[in-house]
């Protein structure tokens, strides 16, 4: 098995690793950078446990190889919050958006590329945005509240980072 | 309908000669209370928001390290030199191993040992286990395997790529043998699954609840009588996070540490002490954060006891995380449950009796989780919320080549499949009489007044108020317009159901006269210490799973002793400091380690009373309690707060009193909760391709007291969304030779987002008379009540086409079939 030197951002800081080809990028984020909030569920691209954003896309990083990253910008939940929570992680805690946390992170991650895509998206967009990844325990009411909450804000922080 | 399309006839005809009775008929016997309890509509809050005991809406206190990604999950633990272990599955549901040949896999870099059933033998007899039923299961096959995927060795290696790459190194020889997966023809015996038994037949045992004698007489009595088989499908629970564990055995202090995917530790570490003969102080199970439960990570798997193995062949930690297929394909599995139903019913359309037979596919073991007096679970609280004079429920247990199970899939030991039944059936004789569905179940409910209610099968449902409930969810869903809605729309041929589901739950269990696991009573448990800077911790011996028990048990303690919820840190899930439990499932932690939680509060209040008292220098008789204090009667300006009876137990503490400020209790229910909800459900169905689509759902809840809002709100979601699912969409499918033919999230459709409605939701609340707090448990019963009211929504909307009955999940496939059968083409 081919071995390989790939150098990638994530969450700002850059980190230049050996890793195998077969390698999934899932494993690199939680074994060798020790970022474990990012999850494994299903192996099949089905649950969406494992979504980063990559170079501002959301994937499911059990099914990219971490050698394909090489030289990405990748954003995990570890990443969100700055001085304070994200209105994502507010909207999530607010609305009791989580109950096992297993799937948050990546819902989270989902939620943050739809909304970079789309400020202001009706209940449907947010169900459809958030349809590849899965939740057992919320029923999903709770987590379409959390990320309307965070839209909200998120639009008033705009607002007010440029008067009109 | 014909004895032809009647499968359990053939148990009756069988009769004690194939059949014997293996388990002691079992009536329940609950004990009595005689409170008479009213229902209101509004939440009880008495604590300022400042202590936020219970009813208030509280954020969650776990919250904040799941939405940072730092919660601590056991594929998170890491360990130096720690290795790891995959697992060789039997790609056959039934046959004879000839040999296992490992040489290749252990040339494999990093590979360092392969561990078989001889070598588990050899160690021990560790090849062979318990189950949770006293049954016995395989952890490796030495002769042959019994279901497909089952575990056959295991490889350890420096990581998991060099294990997985060892696994399939190794080569394994099989005999293929008849494989049986219909419990039917199971029953005849023709092809023994478990030929290491004394025994050699299928049928593991029969069991029976309710009078025979009475329930006949009722039938011969019955002016109107219906019949119909049905079957519970085979599902898996699929928590996001799979099951896997971290060993590590130190040799140098013999101490065996683990972190383990457990909903129940403390039974796991009885179990792992009994099964290896390492003493259990020993022994050390934390139960990190887990990622969903749901009855799942209950049993003991074959893994996590060759987890444990590897650990102490290689001396060194291991770790074990399945992944999803292994998940899908061979853990625990639930319901499984095939059901003839007859229920009678007098001229007057009263509901007079119930007679149920059943049979019950285990797979390959019986390794339910149910109590052990009940092999069927609480599968006889079938009559439901409805008065009736007799029933007779009989279910017999059958081995099958399927993985071994089942356990509950959110639900209180079977009574999902028992809730299916009574409200299919109930239905079906609403429609056939003619009657409106809810006009019949308001005729039929049991009355407020009969509570407690003495049930024909032996239960003592606590309280209740069916009418409110399914009144409130009329009003709420505008019942009377939706059947005017839908009369027009039949006469456009537009097909438009609506289903009713008015469950009655059971849970808590249990009362320890009744209930044990494993012989271990099913009490449950809470340790509060409160330092002296009046702040607190709390361990149970419970553990959550994303219920929010970090949240609610603190808001109990905050309520019982005005100590800010925010000042009072839960832990649960490490054996080595909580204490003694039997753990969470079933809907037992709140009726049962919640009660602890109260009722050890109240013993440091008591204490805290002496304290005050001393230190105001009054008579104890002379204070009363106050929120947070102990105030002089008449006079509350004199008074001490719970903070300063704190730091008093540990500088000033009374001559004659011990010093410290804590208490533990072990809480033994008198009686299981018996909470209960009406849901309606509005669906159309499109008629050119089957697809029922869900146009409202509105559910109303009574669980008695609520902790939280905010919490139950979500458990009633989830729960809901869990009900949705088995009733539409999952099913566990296995071929003629046993190969599961859905072992991965494409072929096993969890819903999402968009298939899953926006859940209305509505509440009443009827306390439980006997519970400290009048709180019931609430986790499960939405999973419980949901599928009745979507399929009953879905044959009402097609009755009139002569559709009596479709099995759940139902699918596209299955209501395009139908709506062809009877006509309907576009």
């Amino acid at each position: 098995m081919s071995t390989h030197q790939i150098t990638l951002t994530v969450n700002g800081a850059s980190h230049s690793v050996q890793t195998e080809a077969r390698t999934l990028l899932v494993h690199l984020i939680r074994e060798q950078l020790n970022l474990t909030g990012t999850h494994i569920g299903c192996d099949t691209s089905s649950c969406g446990a494992c979504t980063v954003i990559v170079n501002g896309r959301a994937i499911k990083s059990c099914t990219m190889f971490a050698v394909q990253a090489d030289g990405a910008t990748i954003e995990t939940i570890e990443g969100l919050a700055g001085a304070g929570l994200h209105p994502l992680q507010e909207g999530f805690w607010e609305k009791h958006g989580l109950q096992c946390g297993y799937c948050t992170p990546g819902m989270i991650m989902s939620a943050k590329a739809l909304l970079a895509q789309n400020p202001n998206p009706s209940e449907e967009e947010i169900r459809y945005g958030i349809s590849g990844n899965l939740c057992r325990c919320t029923g999903y009411v709770k987590i379409v509240e959390a990320i309307q909450y965070a839209a909200a804000k998120l639009r008033e922080q705009q607002t007010q980072e440029v008067p009109a | 309908m014909s004895d032809q399309l009647d499968p359990l006839r053939a148990l009756d005809e069988a009769g004690e000669r194939h059949l014997p009775d293996r388990v002691e008929r079992h009536t329940p016997k609950p004990a009595g209370s005689s409170a008479i309890v009213e229902t209101s509509h509004e939440v009880r809050v008495t604590t300022p928001a400042t202590v936020c005991g219970m009813g208030h809406r509280m954020k969650r206190k776990e919250d904040p390290r799941f939405i940072q990604g730092r919660g601590t999950y056991v594929d998170d633990v890491k360990l130096p030199g720690m290795l790891y272990m995959d697992i060789v599955r039997s790609p056959y549901a039934h046959a004879r191993i000839t040999k296992i040949d490992a040489s290749e896999a252990l040339k494999v870099p990093g590979v360092l040992a392969v561990i078989t059933g001889e070598d588990l033998k050899q160690a021990g007899n560790l090849h062979w286990m318990p189950t949770l039923m006293s049954d016995t299961q395989m952890v490796l096959p030495i002769e042959k395997v019994v279901y497909y995927a089952q575990e056959v060795c295991v490889v350890v290696a420096t990581d998991r790529y060099a294990a997985a790459d060892g696994v399939e190194k190794v080569v394994v020889e099989y005999d293929p043998l008849p494989v049986v997966v219909d419990p039917f023809e199971a029953l005849k015996d023709e092809t023994i699954v478990r030929d290491d038994k004394e025994l050699k037949t299928n049928h593991i045992w029969h069991w029976e609840a309710g009078d025979r004698e009475a329930t006949e007489h009722v039938f011969r009595s019955a002016a109107k009588v219906v019949k119909q088989y049905m079957h519970i499908p085979r599902i898996h629970v699929a928590s996001i996070e799979t099951c896997g564990m971290v060993a590590d055995f130190n040799k140098a202090t013999g101490k065996l540490k683990i972190w383990m995917t457990s909903q129940a530790p403390h039974a796991h570490r009885t179990v792992f002490a009994l099964v290896s003969g390492i003493p259990e102080h020993k022994i050390q199970i934390i139960s990190p954060d887990i990622g969903g439960g749901f009855g799942g990570k209950v049993p003991v798997y074959p893994g996590y006891v060759c987890c444990v193995v590897a650990s102490i062949v290689t001396g060194r930690p291991v770790k074990w995380i399945e992944d999803r297929s292994e998940n899908l394909q061979a853990d625990s599995f639930a319901r499984d449950y095939h059901i003839t139903a007859e229920m009678a019913a007098d001229a007057d359309g009263r509901i007079t009796g119930l007679r149920v037979r059943t049979l019950a596919d285990n797979g390959a073991a019986d390794a339910a989780a149910n109590p052990s007096k009940f092999p069927a679970g609480l599968y006889s609280i079938c009559t439901g919320s409805y008065d009736m004079r007799a029933a007779h429920i009989a279910v017999d247990g059958v081995y099958t080549n399927k993985p071994p199970g089942g356990v509950a899939y959110r639900c209180s030991f079977r009574v999902t499949e028992a809730v299916h039944m009574i409200e299919r059936m109930t239905d079906i004789m609403a429609h056939e009489l003619g009657e409106d569905p809810a006009a019949f179940r308001l005729k039929n409910f049991i009355r407020p007044e009969q509570f407690p209610y003495r049930s024909p099968t032996g239960w003592e449902y606590d309280s209740g108020n069916y009418h409110a409930a399914l009144k409130l969810a009329m009003e709420m869903i505008g019942y009377e317009e939706l059947r005017r809605e839908q009369a027009e729309k039949r006469t456009r041929g537009e097909l438009m159901g609506i289903g009713i589901s008015s469950f009655t739950e059971v849970v808590g269990a249990g009362p320890s006269r009744d209930y044990d696991i494993l012989g271990i009573k099913m009490f449950d448990s809470a340790e509060i210490r409160i330092h002296p800077t009046g702040k607190a911790i709390a361990r149970f011996g419970t553990k959550s799973q994303g219920q929010g028990h970090e949240t609610t048990y603190a808001q109990i303690i905050a309520e019982e002793l005005g100590i800010p919820a925010e000042h009072v840190e839960v832990e649960e899930g490490d054996t080595d400091t909580a204490p003694y439990g039997l753990g969470t499932y079933a809907s037992r932690s709140t009726p049962t380690a919640g009660a602890a939680a109260a009722v050890a509060a109240r013993k440091i209040r008591a204490k805290a009373r002496t304290i005050a008292a001393y230190l105001l220098e009054v008579s104890e008789d002379d204070l009363e309690w106050s929120v947070d204090r102990w105030q002089v009667k008449g006079s509350p300006e004199q008074h001490k707060t719970i903070q300063d009876i704190a730091f008093a137990a540990y500088t000033n503490h009374p001559p004659g009193v011990e010093a410290g400020l804590e208490a533990t209790d072990y809480y033994d229910p008198p009686n299981l909760t018996f909470p209960f909800g009406s849901y309606i459900c509005v669906v159309d169905i499109d008629t050119g391709t089957g697809e029922v689509k869900i146009r409202r759902f509105v559910a109303v809840d009574d669980c008695g007291n609520i902790i939280n809002p905010l919490v139950v709100e979500g458990q009633i979601h989830g729960g809901l969304t869990m009900g949705l699912a088995p009733a539409l969409f999952e099913e566990i499918v296995y071929d003629e030779n046993g190969q599961n033919l859905t072992g991965t999230f494409m072929d096993y459709l969890l819903p999402t987002a968009v298939e899953t409605p926006k859940w209305e939701i509505g509440k009443t609340i009827t306390p439980s008379p006997h519970h400290p707090i009048g709180a019931k448990g609430v986790g499960e019963s939405p999973t419980v009540g949901a599928p009745p009211a979507i399929a009953n929504a879905v044959v009402d909307a097609l009755w009139h086409l002569g559709v009596r009955h479709i099995d759940i999940p139902i699918t596209p496939q299955k209501v395009w079939k139908l709506l062809r059968d009877h006509g309907i083409t576009e």
